[in-house]
């Protein structure tokens, strides 16, 4: 039976990782997770410099899942260097970094800072929903994604994965976008800008007053985002949005997905990532797939 | 060390009016300390991140953890509806607890207000002081959990309407009552814990307070929990603590609030 996949000239023994921000680098999950077990570690997103992320409150719970504004907060890229990729090197898996930035030009210093770096992939966010200037910018305009994408592409050492919006009208045009600008992969969805109100206080639940949407409820929209993406493009995609167990993970693979991410499940379930990749197991030797790169696009 | 693991209740009530006493028995109660939390995952999937709920009392030699708290939304409300066999997941212990060896020789004083009453009670069992004296602060005259603080030091009471002890708040009590005071461990509400860090601050006293914030994970991932902090925190190095992880216990002049 093969799991293992292949994305951009780089094996994964798994298609299993994790949805950025929502797993740190790995450190905290690792009293419960073995990291050898997953195909990768994608880390939260880092910048150029030290980022203080936005006021309290930042979480808040929905209907099926729940709503986030951490404006990314992270330690800057040195930090991250020298401590976060030696942490991850230390296990058998792959590591995606998430690179973050308010300009085009930080986004280069993070990606020059990586290209020394034993790093497998860079997976660069133009979609956080949550800071004022800068990378939700880059990707909700498709001009604007596709100059981003071929100045880091300049420059980088590893593949590049643009991960994309879903806060767009045409997602299919977005993806072509990045494929335009040389990005070797697209990852999509990050969250669905969202809004809660506490009508007791009048008042907004975050103190953003908007957040990013991740949860189950936002699968459906996910795997149709998923599919028109992957069948806009040539390249490979990263699908995630709402995946919680094995079954939403293979519904991804089969739009089109060649990896999946596992996100807020984390915080729903601490082994989610593990049961992912079990369930994923279980569930070929019970339908007979031998590989599981079978399934990759099959839905018709 | 956490460990995620299931529970079994062992016992659940309505102690007082929205104030449930359940009993867990878990595994990682051996590691637990007092001020310390659990994440609690709600059954219902509609309603899915996990709930923290401070430690109200270890009982190591039982292996069961007693949690006392407030039904304030679904996933609380869902746990009061919970029978003793009834299973439940848990992930824990989190965060710090109290650094309760600080209290030793001196004269300690511990104030919880109102559902910050239920983690004082371990704290109050296991610190080591010259002199301990604990500080309660209610609305009214439900003084739930009071009798359980009874046995292990001086209780001094605090309501709001005055029906009991001294009209006024927590600082009214330990200011008329001439306490001996050289350290503070304090839960409660932010208002409480406002005063308490001037108070220490003006006298030149330390004080430690558990602070509360809205989390997701729990374990240090998300960083949805953050309070502001004087010096540099240890994840991020921007004076944004962790309060799941650094905290929930912080010393006063520490944190910004």
């Amino acid at each position: 039976m093969n799991t293992s996949v292949k994305l951009c000239g780089v094996e994964f023994k798994n298609p299993v990782t994790t949805a950025s921000g929502t797993f740190g680098s790995g450190m905290e999950y690792g009293e419960f997770v073995d990291l050898n077990r997953l195909g990768a570690v994608t880390t939260k997103g880092v910048a150029s410099v030290a980022w203080p992320g936005n006021p309290t409150v930042r979480v808040t719970e929905v209907y099926g899942g729940m709503l986030n504004a951490i404006g990314l907060q992270n330690p800057g890229i040195d930090v991250f260097c020298q401590r976060d990729i030696p942490f991850l090197k230390q296990y058998d898996t792959k590591i995606i970094v998430n690179v973050c930035g308010k300009t085009v030009e930080e986004y280069l210093k993070v990606v020059e800072r990586l290209a020394s770096e034993p790093v497998d992939m860079l997976e660069i966010n133009v979609s956080c929903p949550n800071v004022k200037e800068g990378a939700i910018a880059f990707g909700q305009d498709a001009k604007a994604l596709e100059n981003i994408t071929s100045e880091i592409k300049k420059i980088a050492k590893q593949p590049v994965i643009m991960k994309l919006s879903p806060n767009v009208t045409r997602i299919a045009d977005m993806a072509k976008a990045a494929q335009a600008g040389g990005a070797d992969a697209i990852s999509l969805i990050n969250t669905i800008t969202g809004m809660k109100i506490d009508i007791n206080r009048r008042k907004f639940v975050l103190a953003n007053k908007t957040g990013g949407m991740s949860g189950p409820a936002i699968k459906p929209v996910a795997v149709r985002m998923v599919y028109e993406a992957s069948h806009a493009v040539d390249i490979p995609v990263i699908g995630m949005g709402g995946i919680q167990n094995a079954e939403d993970a293979i519904e991804f693979m089969m739009a089109g997905a060649t990896m999946v991410a596992v996100g807020a499940a984390n915080f729903m379930n601490p082994m989610a990532t593990i049961e992912v990749v079990e369930g994923i197991e279980k569930w070929m030797q019970k339908n007979n797939v031998s590989d599981i790169n079978e399934i990759i696009g099959c839905v018709e | 060390m956490k460990k995620y693991e299931t529970g079994v209740i062992t016992s659940i009530k309505e102690i007082s009016a929205g104030i449930i006493d359940m009993s867990v028995k878990a595994s990682m109660t051996s590691l637990c300390l007092p001020g310390q939390f659990v994440m609690i995952y709600p059954n219902d999937k509609s309603t899915l991140l996990p709930r923290p709920i401070s430690i109200c009392e270890i009982d190591k030699a039982k292996e069961e953890l007693r949690f006392v708290f407030r039904i304030v939304g679904k996933g609380t409300a869902e746990f009061s509806t919970m029978k003793a066999g009834d299973t439940v997941r848990l992930l824990g212990p989190a965060g710090n607890g109290f650094p309760f060896d600080r209290a030793e020789g001196k004269n300690a004083v511990l104030i919880g207000g109102g559902i910050g009453v239920p983690p004082i009670l371990e704290l109050s069992k296991q610190v080591k002081a010259k002199k301990v004296s604990t500080l309660l602060g209610y609305r009214n005259n439900d003084l739930f959990l009071k009798d359980d603080f009874d046995k292990y030091s001086d209780v001094y009471i605090a309501t709001e309407d005055g029906s009991v002890g001294t009209k006024g708040n927590v600082l009214d009590c330990l200011k008329s009552q001439d306490i001996p005071c050289d350290v503070i461990m304090a839960c409660g509400p932010m208002p409480m814990l406002r005063a308490i860090k001037a108070f220490a601050e003006e006298r030149g006293i330390e004080a430690y307070i558990s602070l509360e914030e809205r989390m997701a994970c729990g374990v240090g991932a998300c960083l949805g929990c953050v309070c502001k902090t004087t010096n540099k925190d240890h994840h991020s190095h921007v004076n944004n603590a962790r309060v799941c992880t650094e905290g929930p216990v912080f010393e006063a002049r520490e944190v910004e609030i």
